[in-house]
């Protein structure tokens, strides 16, 4: 036995210069952030304030920061399938096709897994509690932990950029391709472990989001005075505690079979392939309602919001919500219409596929009415919101196409299957969490973001997005599959060419997004909102200062309807001048490194497990234990701020209040 | 401070609804830490419930698939697994008495009922060993064919969370031994005796649709 198991110096590519360079980039670019941080004494800080945080609103910019990070590099891949496209007519292109297939299963796995699901789970940390009206989540330690199991699956899968490979199998591992026969490298062993474990921090968030929402609300607040977004992301978290275990027993048998000789999957012994398609889409479809529920209730807030009027159909839009998350679980097989299973059982399944747009549908007109007749103001965050209703119908009515069986038998696996969830998840998810940054990023740091950059943003993203998918529709009509590394059809180069220029506009969009924040930093005191409401907001959040204090609210809100701020400045504005609350002290939860420790062996026993280095993955599993009871030995879980500090805090935040209220804002 | 202000709302702390127990449709303000913990657990449970679910239909899938190989009736002994099933019911029932000792602080039964919990906990993951063991010296390992492959997956698990309940309940010992009946550690005692009862569920069902429906003729 080797004591390093499969690792030699083999590992690394040093033959192939494209992961070389990019890998060389990642790791030069990290060693200089570190350096910069020990260099400028900020390592101290950091650990105090941010890594050993258990704080919600920290714990959510590190997922939003983590999921920007890792677009830039899940872009960088769609940057080079484009450009391979584009030159691969009757020639290699400059992806060897090993590398190829790499890179487009690291596009979609990174995309889904480490840019949607932080980027909402990012957002849901920060906004949830704020609107519910407390002072944290349920389970704040938990969190911190969640987020770095996350942060390691992420980090696994850039390390085999530039230590073994990746997989080539795409986002979802079929088998037998993925199996140890056709896959013998470390490429799928990455995929896996940096899921399983990520995997587990997203159970772990949806079983806190779930409790924080159904047990802790501030008091008035019964289910049916809970902002939108509350509802989808309780939809969402329920999603996420019924069908991640589901791709955590998948995958755990498609690790059972490739490390330990089973036989779920394989040709031999009566091993099932197909069951493999069945499991990983009963986790797979619920996943796609879990990355958009989020996104449906930024809008709901951003709509209303902008357009100055309560939501349109508020209990429909929750009826809407919970149906779709019921649905979700119905209709798994639209994915493999064409594995056989006969016309019947397809039928059931493009029925059932037609049906759960119906909720979507009520979604839609129910923002088209909150709009309608309002007062609307064309911020950004708005601009997101309409780019997203125009684009997701469109890519809710090809999905409707697929949705026939005996269309989908032409259409599956060709470019218009990848057109169509472009379509919903880039004009769906990821409108909605920009959406969602614009609309939040005052309530976390206090200034806004730039308006003018913000907007050219959008505008390159939609016009990208448009010139780079719209011809994927068409050349996937014309029969091109999906996944080609060259291609000989003469006829397919036109459209590919057009969406290598979309794929350059949004490149455009994204400079853009950089330079607004890196601009908006830089202009912080001019774009400084002291009111802690820049928007007008309706709900709770814009109730406390920003970026609120580390308790959130000095004095739990009561709520007594919908729109609870916006109920309380209605109020407020006609009333006489109130007396200060009694502050009493607050205790929050103690910091605790937990988290970061935890997830630094599980990083150590994922990369052990996948270059069966059996020692140092006992060791990895050992430490992670240990943490958990250095942990639970702890005597103090909770610090206390003192009333006079409460006070202090929330004075400015009351004062500053004040001023625009008796100047008769709203 | 003079102004009306929006930020100034009514005082929860002096209305004794904070921490409150969160009745009707939950407008009674945040719910105890007692409450939300076991809440939470509850929905970790039903999570693992998911979990052997699928590893239930996996099994169903592949219960005929034994490519030439032996199939339950072959292999499967029931007087084992009825063994199997009294230690593992009875480790419960020890471990519902620890309960009673926790909630009335008694130290002293606490531990005695912990400690027969893990002895009948750990002859339970015994006999399964045996048969794991039994199964592969003869040549029918998970390897052999998919059926034996999904048996070896849908009962292993169970029995790899039996042997993490077993490291969680020597855990929960220490922790009592070392600070005694605190609020933190009883709700984890809380948690811990949820988590042992709900394996007894899933055993109930391995019991009946893999030992006894591949048993049946």
């Amino acid at each position: 036995m080797k004591l390093l198991g499969r690792l030699g110096w083999d590992a690394l590519p040093l033959d192939q210069p494209i992961p070389m360079i990019a890998s060389a980039t990642v790791a030069v670019g990290i060693l200089a952030v570190l350096a910069w941080v020990v260099i400028r004494g900020r390592f101290p800080y950091l650990w105090r304030e941010w890594l050993t945080s258990v704080d919600h609103k920290r714990i959510g910019v590190m997922y939003t920061l983590l999921a920007m990070v890792m677009l830039l590099r899940g872009f960088s891949d769609a940057l080079m399938m484009r450009s391979q496209q584009a030159v691969a007519l009757h020639s290699q292109g400059y992806l060897p096709p090993d590398h190829y297939d790499q890179v487009f299963s690291a596009h979609g796995t990174i995309m889904i897994f480490f840019v949607a699901m932080p980027f909402l789970i990012g957002l849901m940390n920060f906004v949830l509690p704020l609107q519910l009206g407390v002072r944290d989540v349920a389970f704040p330690t938990l969190n911190s932990v969640s987020f770095w199991l996350t942060a390691t699956g992420a980090l696994l899968v850039n390390i085999s950029l530039g230590v073994g490979e990746f997989a080539r199998t795409g986002w979802l591992p079929y088998p037998p391709l993925s199996e140890l026969t056709y896959s013998p490298g470390v490429g799928v062993d990455y995929y896996l472990w940096s899921l399983q474990i990520s995997g587990v921090g997203t159970l772990l968030t949806g079983i806190n989001f779930v409790t924080t929402i159904l047990k802790l609300r501030a008091p008035g607040m019964t289910y049916l005075r809970m902002p939108m977004f509350c509802w989808t992301s309780l939809a969402s978290s329920l999603l996420i505690v019924a069908a991640f275990p589901i791709l955590t027993a998948t995958l755990a048998m498609l690790i059972l079979d490739r490390y330990l000789g089973f036989h779920f999957f394989t040709n031999e012994a009566g091993g099932n392939v197909m069951m493999f398609m069945n499991l990983i889409w009963a986790w797979g479809h619920p996943e796609v309602y879990i990355l958009i529920l989020p996104a449906f209730g930024i809008f709901s807030e951003v709509v209303s919001t902008f357009s100055g009027k309560p939501l349109f159909g508020y209990r429909s839009m929750v009826i809407a919500t919970m149906a779709i998350c019921l649905l979700s679980f119905m209709v798994w097989l639209h994915h493999f219409f064409t594995m056989g299973a006969g016309a019947d059982v397809n039928a059931v399944f493009g029925v059932m596929s037609m049906i759960i747009a119906v909720p979507t549908g009520v979604k839609v007109f129910n923002w088209l009415f909150t709009l309608y007749g309002g007062r609307i103001r064309f911020e950004t965050p708005v601009l997101w919101a309409i780019g997203f209703m125009i684009t997701f119908v469109i890519g809710g009515m090809t999905g409707v196409l697929l949705a026939v069986p005996p269309a989908d038998f032409l259409l599956h696996n060709s470019l218009f299957l990848v057109a169509h969830f472009h379509n919903v998840i880039i004009g769906g998810v990821l409108f909605g969490a920009f959406a969602g940054y614009e609309y939040w990023f005052p309530k976390a740091f206090g200034f806004r973001l730039h308006s003018g950059l913000g907007k050219a943003a959008f505008w390159c993203w939609l016009v990208g997005f448009y010139l780079a998918f719209m011809p994927l529709y068409v050349a996937g009509l014309e029969g091109m599959t999906r996944r080609m590394q060259h291609y000989d059809n003469p006829a397919w180069r036109p459209w590919l060419l057009i969406a290598a220029g979309g794929a350059v506009v949004i490149l455009a969009g994204i400079v853009c997004q950089i330079a607004q924040l890196w601009v908006s930093i830089a202009q912080r005191e001019r774009l400084r909102d002291g009111t802690g409401d820049p928007w007008n907001g309706r709900s709770l959040e814009w109730s406390t200062a920003s970026p609120p204090p580390a308790f959130n609210f000095a004095v739990l809100p009561v709520v007594e309807g919908l729109d609870a701020y916006w109920s309380i400045k209605r109020q407020a504005a006609g009333e006489q001048p109130r007396a200060e609350p009694t502050y009493g002290p607050i205790e929050t939860p103690r910091n605790s490194p937990t988290g970061f420790v935890c997830a630094f062996f599980a990083t150590v026993m994922g990369f052990a497990l996948i270059w069966h280095i059996w020692w140092l993955a006992i060791a990895g599993l050992v430490g992670a234990w240990a943490t958990f009871v250095v942990f639970a030995w702890r005597d103090r879980a909770e610090d206390e701020i003192s009333a006079q500090e409460v006070a202090e805090i929330d004075r400015q935040n009351r004062s500053a209040r004040a001023v625009p209220l008796i100047a008769g804002a709203p | 401070m003079t102004a009306a202000n929006p930020a100034d709302s009514n005082a929860v702390a002096e209305l004794g609804l904070e921490g409150g127990a969160a009745p009707g449709r939950g407008a009674g303000g945040p719910s105890a830490k007692r409450v939300y913990v076991g809440y939470g657990f509850w929905i970790f449970i039903l999570s693992d419930m998911v979990l052997f679910s699928a590893f239930f239909a996996a099994y169903a899938v592949l219960a005929e698939a034994t490519a030439g190989g032996p199939a339950g009736r072959q292999l499967f002994d029931l007087t084992s697994v009825a063994w199997e099933t009294a230690c593992l019911l009875l480790s419960s029932f020890a471990c519902g008495l620890a309960s009673l000792a926790a909630a009335s602080r008694s130290a002293l039964w606490f531990h005695v009922a912990m400690a027969v919990a893990f002895v009948l906990g750990a002859a339970f993951l015994g006999l399964e060993l045996k048969e794991f063991a039994g199964l592969a010296s003869a040549g029918d390992g998970p390897q052999r064919s998919a059926f034996l492959s999904a048996f070896f997956t849908l009962v292993g698990c169970h029995g790899l969370h039996i042997a993490a309940g077993l490291l969680w309940l020597l855990t929960m010992m220490a922790q009592v031994m070392a600070k005694g009946f605190r609020a933190d550690i009883q709700r984890r005692i809380l948690c811990f005796t949820l988590f042992w009862h709900a394996l007894d569920i899933v055993w109930v069902a391995i019991f009946t649709v893999v030992y006894l429906l591949g048993k049946a003729p």
